[in-house]
């Protein structure tokens, strides 16, 4: 067991023995390592001000991934290279994305800029071929400016990534590698005494034991919500078991039946396989927080909180997912709709952990739709999220699954809309009035900053038709104001 | 200034070549590789010390009944904790009105109103400390919404208005008649770098701060009044804001307070620091506004009479609210001639925050009205808007406004929009919105083109006052100083290149310096878009005044007249040819004994306003603007989407085209998020709920229209004698995207002709489905 974390910083591993267990990274760049560079704008993550760039071995592979460092608590960081704004200008001066900030204005208050140079670091890093504008404004929806409309810094990052990958840090890479693939070791990690610690567990059986030992202790997946209660509800967490170091726990793989999700699967790496189910899943779950999110938090964590607005989980309830749990007592699964049981309360046990996600594939005539309703577009936490998932032989509905996250305390199927539109004909629009009628008023929603009863209430309806035009492809008018979905020949989907 | 000189100078910029380039920001290679310092970046002294304010955590308002503490002293790391008593001066920190406590010790007015403040060696411990303590208010019901206040009958200030003619007797007879009331909301500015002051104290009772303030000299005030010492005793410093956008005028000084005070209790250096959520909570917004239109017109949407009422949300002080409420008079016309009008103001008072400047200062929520007018008759007459728009628009013979001030340049007005209907193609996209329109059901298109005419002045009158402190050192380099602070928006280099062309020196020599009220003192906040107006003059004034010593000593030293003398390109040059370098200059000069510092004065010329008999001339000139949207909505959600804006925006001869394209492209954004999806949502018990990114939503970058074309006018210079020609351009822009909200109006129009669509600001997707939904039902706005 090593009892320090290490990881790679400007060239040389850097380790840390010493440390609380809800230490933030940002606080140790600013408080400790006085590196001032990296802001503070929110302690949410949700301006992307304290963006940093996190490099970490993807099958062997150096990927560089934008984070919030606000809200990744220091231990996370382990086996990582850590690389902040200070780091990018070299002895030829400034890193091109730099240099293209500078010579395109992309800068004015300059409180945001360090975290737009991060998050366009890792764009330049990523190296997509035919970067387009919309790829870009993607790529920094994590990234607040209030001073610039953007525009700039988008030019700014089209510019940089226009030459291709050639800096300092594509230089190093094989020798980046070589050191990160040294750092990952099977050693469990512990920092802290047994009443205070930071805990990462290299082994399932670890962390099974480890978590039977403190059932007290607080899960970490991503962080991206537990880093809330530290620097907002500024609880204090004694004990804290990160996930992210378990074997295992984060492997995803797919057949012709379904994907299996790790838990500790990041979004960024659990897109990979969702969107090949249907592109709906795709374009939501770009808009799932921002790039800094999806880089650390996990469709595993965001199901085990029990959130009633995450937007994972109506999705994945109307593909008939199910779930793993395991404990020291054993392993069960259940469908992911019997889950979330109330506000709250989750069919989960003391000690167990949810270990994967299953997703079975669409069947040949079965047809899906999820919309993401927010008052902006790119990272916002949706109003109502809703998912379609008809079954339709000869024009005729045989059976829905239709959830929603943000009308009920948890994700919920429409039940009596599901039952009320079977039999229904998708030539025949007035053969939809009675689901239609049934779901307005099938959820009692709340009112509260993000949208009012009334109007969930409305949206839950108009989804609803939505989808069935969709679905109908009754007229070939556009049917989105944000991208398109129309059927083609032979059942493909294109968005 | 006189003429002669404004003509010199306007040769030596051609000559110079460092005015009117699209230099880039002083800071922005800093900026890019972190090490521009903000004030929480700044080494901190041994023994530094961390601020949290503390307030209760529930109640609106009501009485105190007890505040017990007790846990909060205890608590690991608390140095201090400091309560109302503990003030030795004044315990207010506003503007003007005596009416903002900095701690209060009786009764709370509104949600977040601090009560106590925590001094602790870490500002974690500060924030942990603050939530162990035991506050017990006897709560009463707030009043939160203008609504509520109306009921009420609350006011902050006295009501004001402007009237010319008999309105609503004209209204009376008008062939036709248009009413129109809706609700306007607010906006939180959102800075990225958040409140912030280091208070470092010194011997005396000295006290140096760094305050993240556009008003540097408020601070200075507030602090001196705060803790009871002469003003001379405090000095405060502002090297750069990460953003304020209005939100630190006013607003800076409470925090600066709060970390002196600490400084003064533990005779230790005294950091505050808001968390984001209490940033939001604690300080003012943009005012919401009910507003009530009425005009009478003839047959052709001829305006004959306009009757506006707008009712603004204050909150529990008056803060800025008098200048705020006023210039949403001053901007109710927008570029419109009211024959008969009555304009009125009622300043309302809630148990909310105190709403205070945000660029437009007022401006945007008047400019709205007139706007929302124009579309309700267009809409009533079935005419297209920007005719009615244009039929109205001030011209000969008609361009005196509700106030009585004259607007001389209503031919650059026309001109401009002329340009940007062609531009923008206006007509041809108006044609295929209807064809879109007519094919679908679902989705429905909706274009608008709105102008923006800006009054320039501070309408306090005597803010329109600036001063510059310039010295020319041994070695030719150039220290530059001004009361003018730069929160992003480029005034610091705007004001560079002014003094680089006037000292004729390279942009290289003249140092930036951080404002700092010791070296001018006496200085008006950095607003009303006069930034680079008063300070840019200043600055210039202070070098003329050196380089007029320079000739003078180098004509006595030469044997040549002064009119020989030129300086430019870091050299003296003597009937065109090179006699020494600037530094070989300077050397011979203080060798020679001459005074090479100087300040500079500049006051703004013409403007007297007399507020009690509504009379005089508020603003030296107005800049113009217009801009063309294009939006489609979704009947079934409410989403929204911008597709296309297309801008053309005057600033008079621009000093730096780059700067001022920033200006305009983020104001417009800004502005368009104040107009879409920012929303500010209080609950019930008066607190507001959206005090975080997480719940208050400003754009992001897909929220900037995929086409975006921004173009400068072509102007042939300000007619008013300003830097270089120049207009300003801080705050105009933001109410360039009211076009925006006029194109989702016309998209909702689309859905009922002749009905004008019940749409409220912001258009969230929330909003325009309701729209959708009562203009589908025949519901009248």
């Amino acid at each position: 067991m090593r009892t320090a974390i290490r990881f790679l910083r400007k060239g040389q591993v850097v380790e840390l023995d010493n440390f609380e267990p809800t230490a933030t990274l940002l606080d140790y760049l600013r408080l400790s390592e006085r590196s001032t560079g990296t802001k503070e704008g929110c302690g949410e993550g949700d301006c992307g001000a304290c963006t940093i760039a996190l490099g970490r071995l993807h099958d062997g592979k150096l990927v560089y991934e934008p984070v919030n460092s606000c809200i990744l608590l220091l231990g996370q960081i382990d086996g990582c290279e850590l690389v902040t704004v200070e780091d990018l200008e070299g002895p030829d001066g400034l890193h091109p994305v730099q240099q293209a900030l500078v010579d395109l204005h992309g800068s004015q208050c300059g409180f945001c800029t360090p975290g737009f140079v991060m998050s366009l670091f890792t764009l330049y890093h990523a190296n997509t071929p035919g970067l387009t504008r919309q790829d870009v404004n993607t790529w920094i929806a994590g990234n607040l400016c209030r001073c610039t409309g953007y525009r700039p810094i988008v030019d700014a990052a089209l510019e940089a990534c226009r030459g291709g990958l050639n800096d300092a840090f594509a230089a190093r890479a094989a020798e980046t590698e070589s050191t990160l693939a040294a750092l990952q070791d099977a050693q469990d990690v512990h920092v802290g005494d047994s009443e205070r610690f930071f805990f990462a567990p290299s082994s399932f059986q670890r962390l099974l034991e480890t978590y039977g030992e403190h059932p007290e202790a607080t899960l970490v997946s991503g962080s991206t919500d537990v880093g809330l209660w530290v620097t907002k509800h500024l609880r204090d967490l004694p004990k804290v078991i990160y996930l992210g170091r378990v074997n295992g726990l984060s492997t995803c793989y797919q057949d012709e039946q379904g994907i299996r999700l790790g838990a500790s699967a990041s979004y960024a790496v659990a897109e990979q396989f969702l969107k090949t189910i249907d592109p709906d899943l795709d374009v939501v779950i770009s808009r799932i927080g921002s790039k800094q999110v999806r880089a650390s938090g996990t469709v595993g964590g965001n199901i085990a909180n029990g959130s009633p607005i995450g937007d994972m989980p109506p999705m994945l309830i109307a593909l008939g997912a199910e779930i793993e749990l395991q404990s020291n007592r054993g392993r069960r699964t259940l469908l992911l709709e019997n889950f979330f049981i109330d506000y709250g309360k989750q069919d989960i046990a003391e000690n167990e952990v949810l270990t994967s996600i299953n997703v079975p594939r669409l069947s040949a005539d079965e047809q899906f739709r999820a919309y993401k309703i927010t008052k902006r577009f790119d990272q916002d936490i949706s109003a109502v999220m809703a998912a379609f998932c008809l079954r339709v032989q000869d024009g005729v509905v045989k059976s829905a699954r239709m959830a929603f996250g943000g009308v009920a305390g948890i994700p919920k199927r429409a039940n009596e809309a599901e039952a009320a539109l079977v039999g229904a004909s998708l030539e025949d629009p007035d053969s939809w009035q009675s689901a239609l009628d049934i779901i307005e008023g099938e959820f009692v929603p709340l009112t509260d900053m993000r949208a009012s009863s009334t109007y969930r209430c409305d949206i839950v309806r108009g989804l609803l038709e939505k989808a069935l035009l969709e679905i109908s492809a009754a007229s070939s008018q556009k049917t989105r104001v944000f991208g398109q979905r129309e059927l083609v020949e032979g059942g493909a989907h294109v968005n | 200034m006189s003429t002669d000189l404004l003509e010199k100078t306007e040769e030596r910029t051609s000559a110079s070549q460092v005015v009117g380039k699209s230099y880039k920001h002083d800071s922005a290679e800093k900026h890019v590789a972190g090490t521009a310092t903000y004030i929480d970046d700044m080494i901190e002294p041994y023994g530094t010390l961390h601020v949290a304010p503390g307030y209760a955590s529930h109640e609106a308002c009501g009485r105190l009944v007890t505040v017990d503490l007790s846990a909060v002293r205890a608590a690991a790391g608390v140095v201090a904790v400091l309560e109302a008593a503990d003030i030795p001066g004044v315990n207010d920190c506003s503007p003007a009105m005596g009416d903002d406590p900095v701690l209060v010790s009786d009764r709370i007015a509104f949600h977040g109103q601090l009560v106590f403040l925590v001094v602790a060696e870490s500002r974690l411990q500060a924030r942990k400390a603050v939530k162990l303590a035991q506050i017990e208010v006897e709560a009463e019901t707030p009043l939160v919404s203008v609504a509520d206040a109306l009921k009420a009958e609350q006011t902050v200030l006295p009501d004001y208005e402007f009237r010319r003619g008999t309105p609503e007797d004209t209204l009376g007879r008008s062939a036709h008649t248009v009413t129109s009331s809706f609700a306007l909301g607010g906006q939180e500015h959102f800075y990225l770098e958040g409140q912030m002051a280091f208070a470092i104290p010194g011997e005396d009772g000295d006290m140096t701060v760094h305050s993240s303030t556009q008003h540097p000299t408020e601070v200075q005030h507030t602090i001196a009044k705060v803790l009871g010492v002469d003003e001379a005793a405090v000095t405060v410093e502002v090297r750069r804001m990460g953003g304020a956008f209005g939100g630190k005028e006013s607003q800076a000084n409470q925090w600066a307070a709060l970390a002196a005070l600490a400084a003064y209790a533990t005779g230790r250096p005294c950091k505050c620091r808001l968390d984001r959520d209490d940033d939001m909570i604690l300080t003012g917004k943009r005012h919401d506004f009910l507003v009530d239109v009425a005009a009478g017109c003839d047959a052709s949407g001829k305006i004959e009479a306009v009757q506006i009422d707008l009712n603004s949300r204050c909150g529990h002080s008056a803060d800025l609210s008098l200048g705020i409420n006023d210039r949403a008079m001053f901007h109710a016309d927008n570029s419109y001639f009211y024959p008969d009008v009555l304009i009125r103001s009622k300043r309302l008072k809630t148990n909310t925050v105190s709403n205070t400047a945000f660029r437009g200062f007022g401006g945007p929520q008047g400019m709205f009205a007139a706007e929302r007018l124009m579309d309700a008759i267009a809409i009533k007459m079935g005419q297209d808007p920007l005719d009615v728009r244009k039929a109205n628009f001030y011209r000969e013979g008609e361009n005196t406004t509700p106030y009585g001030q004259s607007v001389d340049e209503h031919d650059v007005l026309a001109a401009l929009v002329d340009e940007l209907e062609q531009s923008s193609d206006y007509r041809a996209r108006r044609k295929a919105v209807e064809v879109f329109n007519a094919e679908n059901t679902i989705l429905k298109r909706g274009i608008a083109l709105t102008p923006v005419k800006f009054g320039i002045s501070f309408t306090l009158t005597h803010l329109n006052q600036a001063g510059a402190l310039v010295h020319l050192y041994r070695d030719g380099s150039v220290h530059l100083n001004h009361g003018g602070t730069e929160m992003g928006q480029g005034l610091y280099q705007k004001v560079a290149q002014i003094a680089a062309t006037e000292m004729g020196v390279s942009l290289g020599k003249v140092k930036i310096t951080a404002t700092n009220t010791s070296k001018v003192a006496n200085t008006s906040p950095t607003a009303a878009s006069s930034g680079t107006d008063l300070n840019g003059m200043a600055a210039a004034i202070a070098c003329r005044e050196i380089v007029g010593r320079l000739k003078a000593f180098g004509a006595q030293h030469f044997e040549v007249s002064e009119g020989d003398i030129e300086l430019c390109d870091d050299q003296m040059l003597i009937d065109g040819t090179l006699r020494l370098s600037i530094k070989e200059l300077a050397q011979l000069a203080y060798e020679h004994r001459i005074h090479l510092s100087s300040s500079g004065f500049y006051k703004t010329p013409k403007i007297i306003w007399d507020r009690e008999r509504v009379k005089g001339r508020p603003f030296l000139y107005f800049s113009y603007g217009a801009s063309c949207s294009e939006v489609v909505i979704d009947t079934l959600t409410g989403e929204m989407k911008v597709e296309r804006v297309d801008v053309l925006h005057d600033v008079g001869k621009s000093l730096n085209p780059a700067l001022d394209i920033g200006q305009i492209e983020g104001g417009f954004v800004q502005g368009m998020g104040w107009l879409t999806t920012e929303e500010l949502w209080f609950d019930d018990a008066g607190r507001l709920r959206t005090h975080a990114p997480s719940t208050y939503k400003i754009p992001t970058a897909t929220d900037v229209p995929e086409i975006f074309n921004v173009t400068l006018y072509e102007s042939d210079g300000n007619p008013e004698p300003t830097i270089y020609r120049s207009k300003a351009v801080g705050e105009p822009p933001l109410m360039l995207p009211i076009s925006v909200f006029c194109a989702i109006n016309d998209a909702v129009a689309s859905l009922n002709k002749g009905v004008l669509p019940k749409l409220d600001a912001p258009a969230t997707p929330e909003a325009i489905l309701k729209a959708v939904k009562a203009i589908k039902a025949g519901e009248v706005s």
